[in-house]
């Protein structure tokens, strides 16, 4: 492998790490309020099982940003400089999430908390539908130009195809939410979630097949049809458990089926990174290599800041995945609505001396 | 006004945003960790509840400086592809090891500190508060490391073949001695606005209970707010030592590698020897003949420059402006001369602010008194925001002098390596761009605002008891949740 195809892996692999982590943060989020309207308990029972993880979980986003910045310059540029519009709301949403997540229960006062539950609403729904977007059109291709520019606007973006990537996201990360939730906490609330899982089941199975059926058509290679496969059978398992209460092996499912899907979307990107509708040699690939009798253009960086990358990275990430994976297991015990303490907000204003 | 103007603004406002919160939480954090380890050593409940009031401001300040954090990630892509483009073979490396080696420490175990007080062993809880401080820290060092590339390109070369600039060297980069320069000078000046911040509340607390005339409230004015405020001083003076030095020798290497933004710094339109320190001018500065100077001090700038008081030759605005001209083709060289003139002064002269704390509370709080004088308490307040404007002052400073530029030509450097902000911006619609602009401010100013009032309630609420028998006894419940 040489070292724009290991780079090309491995933001992959950091995409489907922050996918498979904030893809139940995103579920949480959306389910607190629809799950939890109207009894304040459940919904920090609900927000509580991704407290101490969530922040963790962003960072995945930002590193594999950074790790694009460095291997690819010319991605990073044309990507967020292209998809702008589609970015902000991303942003947006992420920033508003993070805040309200951290200042909720500041304040004890229902209308402090209605702003921060639509902020966190907000934050959730928005990264959900957008990913989905996104890469969809990544996969799909944008008007590329010779100059590397994305001619394509924000409602360029949306065709069918992508809106159909969008739905994708948004039901698989609700149904990995679900099952996530399931998975961390006991009681009612767990069993609530698991009813919910049944009935958003067949909906996701319908799109995310869908949408993987297409997209393996349009523009996948023989071999991913494997992941095409191991999308399905991760959903076909996480609702069998669902069915017989295995939150685990229901979680593990889920998972499954975003690690498959993202393999399948970066397989059939690979060896562009972001290739170019208008004509095929504009098109931006991970070293400038002929595909299909056509030159392409190189989105890496040089050989020796990818060999420093490199050592970086192989030393690094285990490092990193030992404590986070610490983490989930210092925190690793279900959360009841018992468990919850009672609010240590300050009220709203303050009282008079 | 056109994308760059739009471009530059919305950069501006995001970066000194990001940058109210952020030497904060670089300063707060290894504060917190002291306190906790005071408390872990010494065992005395007023450590702990101090660990845990600032421990709680910390995190309300963490929030936000996370939330726009993750904006600055993508903007070079969104607003500066054309200087990603460049540089990003060089600058996208000090990024990705930024994320990969910091924001992975301090999120993760920000998450185990906030969460771990009952579930983690008291040693190991420790060491969470201090894995987060390393990591602010270190993230501090990466990003910084990235920007003086941009002031003072080292460890690159130029390919003439692809236009961009290619790492050549990690270490030099990392090693960059205007990085190693800047690095101490911003670490230090996060603990001196994290010392203020202690101080000044800590002080404000110790006023308001000695003069509450409840015996209960003057004890904890002598055993909890005393000390935490003498500590905050320490650290104002300590920092406040090091932001001199470091500064100077900032100054120098600056005077060396971009002496444009020294000269526009000084206010110094043509080249002299020996030139005096002007203090206040008066005039719009950037045409330099409207400039009158008031105030000089004779013997300061030769000094700052070289560490001589006589024989320095120092070149003027004009001067440099005719010589970049033959270097590198017609354009305007200067930076807005007005505004690198009044940051400058005005961060060295905030930090009055920290002084006067730290002076005037070691002189109340000398031989063990607690001082009970109404105007020290507002004092202590009035000079909590001081080093934060000082410390934007300066950004805005090293940033606003290295225009027109944004990869400056290093002097001693392939010249080639250079970039104009003109040539870096995206080639997006100015109007694209400035409903972006507004977006960010508005949710920006709302978020400040928040930020502000949950400060300032929870300042007043003052630290809570610590746990009685009964509480932790309740082992049904968990010790924090969101």
């Amino acid at each position: 492998m040489s070292l724009p195809e290991f780079w090309f892996l491995l933001i992959g692999i950091l995409f489907t790490g922050y996918f498979v982590l904030e893809g139940f943060d995103f579920g949480v989020g959306i389910l607190m309020s629809i799950v939890g309207r109207g009894d304040e308990i459940r919904k920090r029972a609900i927000l509580n099982t991704i407290g101490p993880v969530w922040d963790g979980n962003e960072v995945w986003l930002i590193t594999a940003g950074g790790a694009m910045f460095a291997a690819f310059p010319e991605w990073y540029a044309s990507l967020f400089s292209g998809f702008y519009v589609a970015l902000l709301l991303i942003l947006l949403a992420l920033i508003v999430r993070a805040v309200a997540i951290e200042w909720r229960g500041k304040i004890d006062d229902p209308r402090w908390r209605w702003w921060t539950d639509a902020a966190i609403a907000f934050g959730s729904w928005v990264p959900a539908l957008a990913w989905g977007l996104a890469f969809a059109n990544i996969v799909r291709g944008v008007r590329v130009d010779e100059h590397k520019q994305v001619l394509d606007g924000f409602l360029d973006l949306l065709n069918p195809y992508a809106l159909l990537g969008a739905l994708t996201t948004l039901l698989l990360f609700v149904l990995h939410g679900a099952v996530f939730i399931a998975l961390k906490t006991g009681g009612d609330l767990r069993d609530q979630v698991e009813r919910i899982a049944r009935g958003i089941w067949l909906p996701t199975v319908v799109v995310v097949g869908g949408f993987g059926v297409w997209t393996q058509l349009a523009y996948g290679h023989g071999w991913t049809w494997i992941p095409l496969g191991l999308a399905v059978f991760g959903l076909v398992l996480a609702g069998v458990a669902v069915l017989r209460h295995r939150d685990g092996w229901a979680f593990t499912g889920t998972a499954l089926t975003i690690v498959a899907a993202l393999v399948l979307l970066f397989g059939a990107l690979f060896p562009y990174v972001l290739p170019s509708t208008l004509d095929a040699a504009y098109g931006l690939s991970v070293d400038g290599r002929t595909v299909d009798g056509h030159a392409t253009v190189s989105a890496s960086s040089t050989h020796y800041t990818l060999v420093v990358m490199s050592w970086v990275a192989v030393v690094l990430t285990p490092v990193v995945l030992i404590y986070q994976g610490w983490t989930y297991w210092v925190f690793r015990k279900r959360i009841t609505v018992e468990q919850i303490p009672p609010p240590i907000g300050l009220p709203l204003r303050a009282r008079t001396r | 006004m056109d994308v760059v103007d739009v471009s530059r603004w919305q950069f501006g406002i995001t970066t000194v945003y990001h940058f109210i919160f952020v030497p904060l939480t670089v300063g707060l954090a290894p504060l917190v960790a002291g306190m906790q380890t005071a408390w872990v050593i010494t065992g005395k409940d007023h450590w702990y509840r101090l660990t845990k009031f600032f421990g709680k401001l910390f995190m309300i300040n963490f929030a936000l400086g996370v939330a726009t954090g993750i904006v600055q990630e993508f903007q070079f892509g969104m607003n500066w592809s054309e200087y990603s483009r460049f540089v990003g073979d060089v600058f996208g490396a000090p990024l990705a090891m930024e994320g990969l080696a910091a924001f992975f420490l301090e999120s993760t175990f920000l998450g185990l500190w906030i969460f771990g007080w009952s579930r983690l062993p008291k040693l190991v809880h420790l060491a969470t508060i201090w894995l987060v401080a390393i990591g602010v820290t270190a993230s501090a060092y990466f990003i910084i490391a990235a920007n003086s590339f941009m002031q003072h390109p080292v460890g690159a070369r130029y390919n003439p073949e692809t236009g961009r600039a290619e790492l050549q060297s990690i270490a030099a980069l990392l090693s960059n001695n205007t990085a190693l320069a800047a690095f101490p000078h911003v670490v230090a000046g996060a603990f001196l606005t994290a010392g203020t911040f202690v101080a000044g509340i800590g002080g404000w607390w110790m006023v308001r209970h000695a003069r509450s005339g409840d015996a209960e409230k003057l004890a904890e004015a002598r055993s909890m707010w005393r000390p935490a405020a003498r500590c905050g001083m320490w650290v104002i003076v300590i920092s406040g030592i090091a932001l001199v030095v470091t500064g100077d020798v900032q100054g120098k290497l600056m005077f060396q590698q971009q002496p444009m933004k020294m000269a526009s710094a000084e206010s110094l339109c043509h080249t002299a020897t020996d030139p005096d320190f002007s203090v206040l001018t008066v005039g719009t500065h950037n045409n330099c003949d409207s400039v009158t100077h008031v105030i000089e001090v004779p013997g300061v700038l030769p000094f700052l420059a070289e560490g001589k008081f006589s024989g320095v030759t120092l070149e003027g605005v004009k001067d440099l402006q005719i010589s970049y001209n033959e270097k590198y083709g017609p354009g305007d060289y200067r930076p807005n001369l007005f505004v690198t003139y009044w940051t400058f002064r005005a961060m060295i002269g905030w930090a009055v602010g920290s002084a006067l704390i730290a002076v005037l509370g070691f002189w109340m709080t000398r031989r063990g008194r607690v001082p009970d004088q109404k105007w020290f308490k507002w004092l202590c307040l009035i000079c909590i925001p001081t080093p934060f404007l000082a410390n934007s002052a300066g950004w805005v400073f090293t940033e606003m002098g290295r225009q027109p530029w944004v990869v400056a030509p290093n002097p001693t450097g392939n010249p080639e390596i250079r970039m104009t902000v003109q040539d870096a911006v995206s080639g997006h619609s100015a109007g694209t761009v400035l409903a972006s602009l507004i977006v960010f401010t508005l949710v920006y100013g709302v978020l400040a605002f928040a930020w502000f009032f949950l400060m300032r309630r929870y300042v007043i609420a003052g630290p809570e008891k610590p746990p009685s028998e009964s509480e932790t006894a309740d082992v049904g419940k968990l010790s924090f949740a969101y």
